[in-house]
């Protein structure tokens, strides 16, 4: 059996090195090519007409003008009369014209008549007295969350949980398939427990779980000797990719699709479009060379994506572009649910946590949303939870880099801070002792908080909360993360040509993590060769299928697919060669180029003179991951982190500046350390937005969002970013666990991190990010004249 | 629905030359229906003085974009943004926010930064246009693009060429940048992969090394 285990630390040539990114040549010349920027010969541009109410019914829409106009090659009524908007900005009707200017005035031209229907767009705490559940599920219902982009996994929770109120024909289950419903969903429905004639109330915007409830949490208050409260909150914000969704599709004959398209699931694509375009999966190519961001946005082709199909295969197969604009992009293209939460914690008096309780609510748009998952990091024995789900028009929500943990990280650790305040402990030595229930990873979150409070220089930051009211004042906060990031399914094709030359063929995708240049750090650390010896394609369904970029889990699949390959390859190649060097292949070894008999120099071959002993015919050898015929398992899951946050508030201002973070990661075996720290260091900007300035505000009143572009809709900028330190865990205990992801673990923490610098600075809590001056001045307020 | 016809056929046409609202700006550029498509400004009296009144529809334009000389038949409305990306294939500078908001769009004109997509096509006439692709000569980085690659300085890369430009147009100012300078010259540009700590790392190699 061949050895596929990652190669000991001595024996890794670029595997766990500071390596250039590969791309970046190409990123900085202008050369790469992103979605946005493909020009496909004859290709039309699409615009689209989008509702300018949050929540309404269609009357009637007459297209008539539109279509006359001189240049306008299709138009394509998207949602029709008798259709419900949920959101502000949702797709109505879709133009493709020869120039941009010309669809645009035929959009204007497009006249759509609106029944407004009440809104809301609040995610306020809920109003007391709100029952639990709901009824079961009407068809309509089904359809609506399938319309509202209702996550699979939260559908089928949902009928499991209410049931429906009518079993369903085969025909409308078709109906549903075609609209975008999983199998899961289906099979779901099919199981669920029909309650007839229940439905037809109308449903409330709040929908109450049941209280969850762990060991004795009255018993532990009533025994705890301190206890504190507060409420703490994370609002909607948006994920505010540069390069926005969208696509270019053309037909290159009556049933063939090419669609090159933003998106972080290039093989995932084509089974989204088959069913609504009515053709099969293997019909349709995606090509996708770079994406400007993703962050959990782009997996799924979208409504967009599908009409585009169909307005060219309209416009007799033209190719057809839909970008989004960027005021659609951030009302329409997902967004990050919120959470708040009342929160009290008990504790004794050295500090040890005993019981917490929760009532928390949030929203994720139209389909409601689940609780985070608090407490955080912190096993509390005794619990009480209570989560709400506000169920309004905001447009929908979607993953967004870590998933439901940033939202984990602010409510937990911010009411711990508060905890330790009340103690009046050092917020390191009060988490430093409750690392008991931080399993399963307590040691390692114990070795990094005194990495971090080294790195931070807390011993000489950190004070006890502050109670100056007046000018500048410091503090420092922490915070601790975790993630899984098991590596997904991935495939590829690596190929030895007799003349040398390797290619590397594969179906994924690179959203700027520095995917490329580690499946080519992994291969040319096996083969013994230059990256540059390498070709590496990705980027289309041409190559084999691996998964989308979701959840970290990219790295841990394409490594293990590239290094079962690799190795297949070398020792297909190696027994090629053996006899020429008068060895056994299992006495061969890849080192520098050469191929050479291990421990006698003397006796070996060039890369060139190895491979020629091909013969005539390449060698190409299929990698998988998972796969059990070929282990060990190269990938694991479940890391933590912890970060740190000095920060300066002008207490006359209210303005918030970070003086400097840290942040202390691990993710098992680190393939690059530079494009590893370039995550952690990009996690901790974008963490620093989010804390400081992010938040999608929505007016009451119209229902519309009202900072839809990049002024009001505030990202840091460089003047916000302070010195940044990151150290990434390797070596031993790190590296044997096998290559785990990072690219969400470490924009989890600096919300909360900063909110609790900011307390130990101000002397109280900012419940609310984004730590905004008002907010900031409110509470200064608010403490001055308690 | 054809390519060709002058889309203004079915506007009300009435020739008034006596004031420029926003209302007769339509209605007098529409007597260059009865001319050529692509045709010489109709000039027209405005507070006493000539005003050339381009389009509707396509006029010729003449451009000078990394030292050389390009012409296209534009609508008078369409960005500097819009013509580099789509008629010239200069696909560098990126469409983000098209409302000079986040600078992916930079460019020099006359060696300055300038969002493209802030400046008309017809107004970058006459300008030198220097856009992204123009720094790299002879297949080598610029130095500032070298310190780009050298310090990490970009992840999905959609901000970065805006970056670079930025970048550049702030070095050939401020050689030895203050940190004052560089909140100045880089505070147009926004990034949103968190590539800030790179950008700045790679503005004090060149500051060091020299352009």
């Amino acid at each position: 059996m061949p050895d596929y285990a990652w190669p000991q630390a001595e024996h890794r040539t670029l595997i766990g090195k500071r390596i250039g990114r590969v791309d970046s040549p190409a990123k900085v010349s202008g050369q790469a090519k992103y979605t946005y920027d493909v020009h496909r010969p004859g290709m039309l541009y699409g615009k689209v007409l989008r509702s300018p109410y949050a929540h309404a019914r269609i009357v009637s829409v007459d297209t008539s003008a539109a279509e006359k106009m001189s240049g306008v090659k299709a138009v394509q009524i998207v949602q029709g009369p008798g259709a419900t908007i949920h959101w502000e900005g949702d797709e109505i009707v879709a133009v493709a014209a020869v120039d941009e200017p010309t669809a645009e005035d035929a959009v204007r031209a497009i006249k759509v008549e609106y029944q407004q229907l009440p809104h809301l767009v609040s995610d306020a705490e809920p109003p007391s007295g709100v029952g639990e559940g709901q009824g079961p599920l009407s068809m309509d219902d089904i359809d609506d969350m399938l319309d509202n982009q209702v996550p699979s996994q939260q559908m089928v929770s949902q009928i499991q949980q209410y049931g429906i109120t009518e079993k369903p024909s085969e025909e409308t289950l078709k109906g549903l398939k075609s609209d975008g419903a999983t199998d899961a969903v289906l099979d779901a429905i099919r199981a669920a427990t029909v309650h007839p004639g229940a439905g037809g109330q109308p449903k409330s915007n709040y929908q109450k779980a049941a209280a969850q409830t762990l060991g004795d949490p009255d018993k532990a208050f009533a025994e705890a000797e301190v206890v504190s409260e507060g409420v703490y909150g994370i609002p909607v914000i948006t994920h505010c990719c540069l390069e926005s969704h969208g696509s270019i599709s053309e037909w290159t004959d009556a049933d063939h699709l090419l669609t090159h398209i933003s998106t972080q699931n290039v093989s995932g694509i084509p089974g989204q479009m088959a069913e609504p375009l009515k053709i099969p999966a293997s019909n349709i190519r995606v090509h996708q060379d770079h994406i400007g961001g993703g962050f959990g946005s782009k997996f799924s082709p979208d409504r967009w994506g599908i009409f585009t199909a169909q307005i060219s295969k309209k416009a007799d197969g033209k190719p057809v572009r839909v970008m989004l604009e960027r005021e659609a992009e951030l009302k329409v293209a997902g967004a990050r649910p919120s959470a708040f939460a009342r929160v009290k914690v008990g504790a004794k008096k050295d500090g040890t946590v005993v019981a917490w309780q929760s009532e928390s609510w949030g929203t994720g748009g139209p389909g409601g949303g689940g609780m985070p998952p608090i407490p955080y990091v912190f096993n509390v024995p005794n619990q009480r939870k209570e989560h709400t789900a506000i169920r309004n028009n905001i447009g929908p929500a979607r993953a967004w880099r870590a998933p439901n943990h940033p939202q984990a990280a602010v409510l937990t650790m911010c009411a711990l801070d508060d905890l330790a305040a009340k103690l009046n402990m050092d917020p390191v030595e009060f988490f430093g002792k409750n690392l008991d229930i931080a399993k399963p990873r307590g040691d390692v979150y114990g070795e990094e908080l005194g990495i971090a409070a080294d790195l931070m220089g807390w011993k000489q930051k950190w004070h006890p909360r502050s109670q100056k009211q007046h000018g500048l004042v410091r503090g420092v906060g922490v915070s601790f993360h975790t993630w899984g990031g098991r590596g997904h399914s991935s495939d590829c094709d690596l190929t030895i040509h007799p003349d040398g030359s390797v290619e590397l063929k594969m179906g994924s995708q690179d959203l700027g993590t520095g995917t490329r240049t580690c499946i080519l750090i992994v291969a040319a650390d096996t083969l013994g060769l230059p990256i540059e010896a390498i070709q590496l394609q990705i980027g289309d369904t041409m190559y084999p299928p691996s998964g989308g970029s979701g959840g970290s889990t990219t790295i841990g699949g394409v490594s293990s697919s590239t290094r079962r390959a690799a190795v297949d390859a070398r020792d297909a190649l190696f027994a090629q060669v053996a006899p020429a060097l008068n060895a056994q292949p299992d006495q061969l070894e890849c080192v520098k180029g050469r191929v050479a008999v291990k421990g006698d120099s003397s006796r070996s071959l060039s890369w060139k003179e190895a491979c020629s002993k091909l013969g005539a015919m390449p060698l190409t050898i299929r990698g998988k991951n998972p796969d059990k015929s070929k282990p060990p398992d190269l990938t694991s899951s479940g890391v933590g982190g912890v970060q740190m946050a000095e920060v300066e508030v002008d207490t006359e201002t209210g303005i918030v500046k970070v003086r400097k973070m840290v942040a202390v990661q691990d993710c098992g075996l680190v393939i690059d350390l530079k494009t590893a720290e370039s995550q952690c260091l990009g996690a901790l900007i974008m963490g620093i937005s989010y804390a400081l300035f992010e938040e999608k505000v929505m007016d009451p009143s119209t229902g519309r969002m009202l900072n839809a572009d990049m002024e009001f809709y505030r990202l840091a900028g460089l003047s916000d970013i302070p010195e940044l330190v990151v150290k990434m865990m390797t070596g031993k205990g790190y590296d044997e666990r096998g290559v785990i992801g990072l690219g969400e673990p470490p924009v989890i923490s600096p919300g909360a991190a900063i909110s609790n610098a900011v307390a130990n600075a101000i002397g109280v809590r900012v419940p609310f990010l984004p730590l905004t001056p008002d907010r900031v001045l409110a509470a200064l307020g608010q403490k001055a004249g308690a | 629905m054809s390519d060709d016809d002058p889309n203004v056929k079915d506007r009300d046409l009435k020739p008034d030359n006596s004031g420029v609202s926003r209302r007769d700006f339509l209605r007098i550029s529409g007597i260059s229906i009865t001319l050529p498509l692509v045709a010489n400004p109709t000039v027209v009296m405005a507070a006493g003085q000539e005003v050339a009144i381009h389009g509707p529809g396509k006029v010729p334009m003449e451009f000078s974009i990394n030292g050389k000389k390009v012409k296209a038949d534009l609508e008078p409305r369409v960005t500097l943004l819009d013509a580099l990306r789509d008629h010239f294939e200069l696909t560098g500078a990126k469409r983000v926010c098209d409302r000079g908001e986040c600078g992916a769009c930079t460019v020099l004109l006359e060696g300055k930064p300038a969002y493209s997509c802030s400046v008309l096509a017809i107004e970058a006439q006459g300008k030198t246009v220097t856009t992204v692709e123009s720094l790299m000569q002879g297949g080598k980085l610029h130095p500032v693009q070298q310190a780009f690659v050298d310090n990490d300085a970009s992840q999905c890369g959609f901000c970065t060429p805006g970056f670079v430009v930025a970048c550049k147009a702030l070095l050939d100012r401020h050689p030895h940048p203050t940190s004052d300078d560089i909140r100045h010259g880089l505070s147009g540009n926004l990034c949103r992969c968190g590539t800030y700590d790179g950008i700045r790392k790679a503005v004090a190699q060149v500051a060091q090394k020299g352009a």
